[in-house]
């Protein structure tokens, strides 16, 4: 089923010290830069796949084990978190 | 309350359902006392997991339906809408009963929250149970007594499957310059002089705000729904960067 970035808070935020949903990210595909939390996720996949809602390109995976968590980065060039409004 | 020093992971917590409220004969409220509860924003959602017996879960993410501290004292309620081929909003919305427990995690999501210093006024579009994280924002927002003109725009198929039906004509009544809007799909009310339709330009445009008066967006609900409520507000000349969206599949 087809989800956005928002359903990765949780499993992000297990992982990170704030909320990544609000972060900006730059696709590396085709440079559009949005926030987390508009990714096109999808699930269930083998985990979370988020695509870039500009060009649809892979810009994160996320895979659960019961004791790990994996993380792909690689359809990203930038991050760009703030560091007010923390919740 | 002191925040801990050393941020803490987020973890899974127990919480304890203390009442139930059948909301449409597809939708039930659960309210949850939920131990050490950080308190949350209006529009920010839980993760909740089922273990099975034979230690299968599931995972899925609720919005949180109340505002913090809500009216009687601060729990957190998540009204769940039932999905037929569902694999856990079935079991949260028929079966789950007063007194058992659930597993959740949250609040979660910084995005799609609305935030009472926020002066500009707010629309909010939703499409079926996609109302629960802005009846949040409503119900924050009356909770503050905030002075900031809502309006919403709520799809639904039919008046029976309307949620939060007399809170909802309550605060329009009780809540200075709360508006709301019903879209219906499949069956309108007796007497309607509009016919079911689906959500359009001109109920955009005649019951949100126009682009001018710069109101803040949200829009939640199915991604069909999304993109098509998303797609009218930019033509009708909405800044993009003001319109926020949250999209469910379902289970």
């Amino acid at each position: 089923m087809e989800l956005d970035g928002n359903a990765l808070a949780g499993d992000l935020r297990e992982v990170f010290a704030g909320d990544v949903t609000t972060a900006v990210f730059t696709c590396a595909g085709c440079g559009h830069a949005g926030a987390v939390a508009t990714l096109r996720v999808w699930e269930p996949a083998p985990g979370l796949v988020g695509r870039c809602p500009h060009c649809e390109d892979v810009v994160l995976r996320l895979v659960r084990t019961p004791d790990r968590v994996f993380l792909c980065l690689t359809g990203a060039t930038r991050l760009e978190l703030s560091l007010q409004d923390e919740i | 309350m002191v925040r801990a020093a050393v941020p803490r992971r987020l973890t899974w917590r127990v919480a304890t359902v203390v009442d139930t409220r059948q909301e449409t004969s597809s939708a039930r409220t659960l309210v949850l006392d939920v131990p050490d509860w950080p308190g949350h924003l209006p529009g920010q959602h839980v993760d909740v997991r089922l273990t099975a017996e034979d230690g299968y879960t599931a995972q899925r993410s609720y919005s949180i339906a109340s505002a913090w501290p809500s009216d009687d004292g601060g729990q957190v309620e998540l009204t769940i809408q039932r999905l037929e081929d569902g694999e856990v909003s079935p079991y949260l919305a028929d079966v789950v009963a007063k007194g058992d427990q659930i597993e959740l995690r949250g609040p979660v999501g910084g995005w799609f929250v609305w935030r009472e210093k926020q002066p500009a006024p707010v629309l909010l579009i939703a499409g079926g149970s996609g109302v629960v994280p802005l009846m949040a924002m409503i119900r924050a927002r009356g909770l503050a007594r905030g002075r900031q003109p809502f309006r919403l725009i709520y799809s639904v198929r039919t008046p029976e499957d309307v949620c939060f039906a007399d809170e909802l004509r309550r605060r329009v009544r009780d809540d200075p310059g709360l508006d709301v809007h019903f879209v219906y799909t499949r069956k309108a009310p007796e007497g309607s002089p509009v016919p079911p339709k689906r959500i359009d330009v001109a109920a955009v445009n005649s019951h949100g705000w126009p682009p001018d008066f710069q109101p803040d967006c949200f829009v939640c609900g199915p991604t069909s729904f999304v993109e098509t409520a998303a797609d009218i507000l930019v033509a009708l000349g909405h800044d993009p960067k003001r319109i926020r969206t949250e999209r469910f599949g379902g289970a």
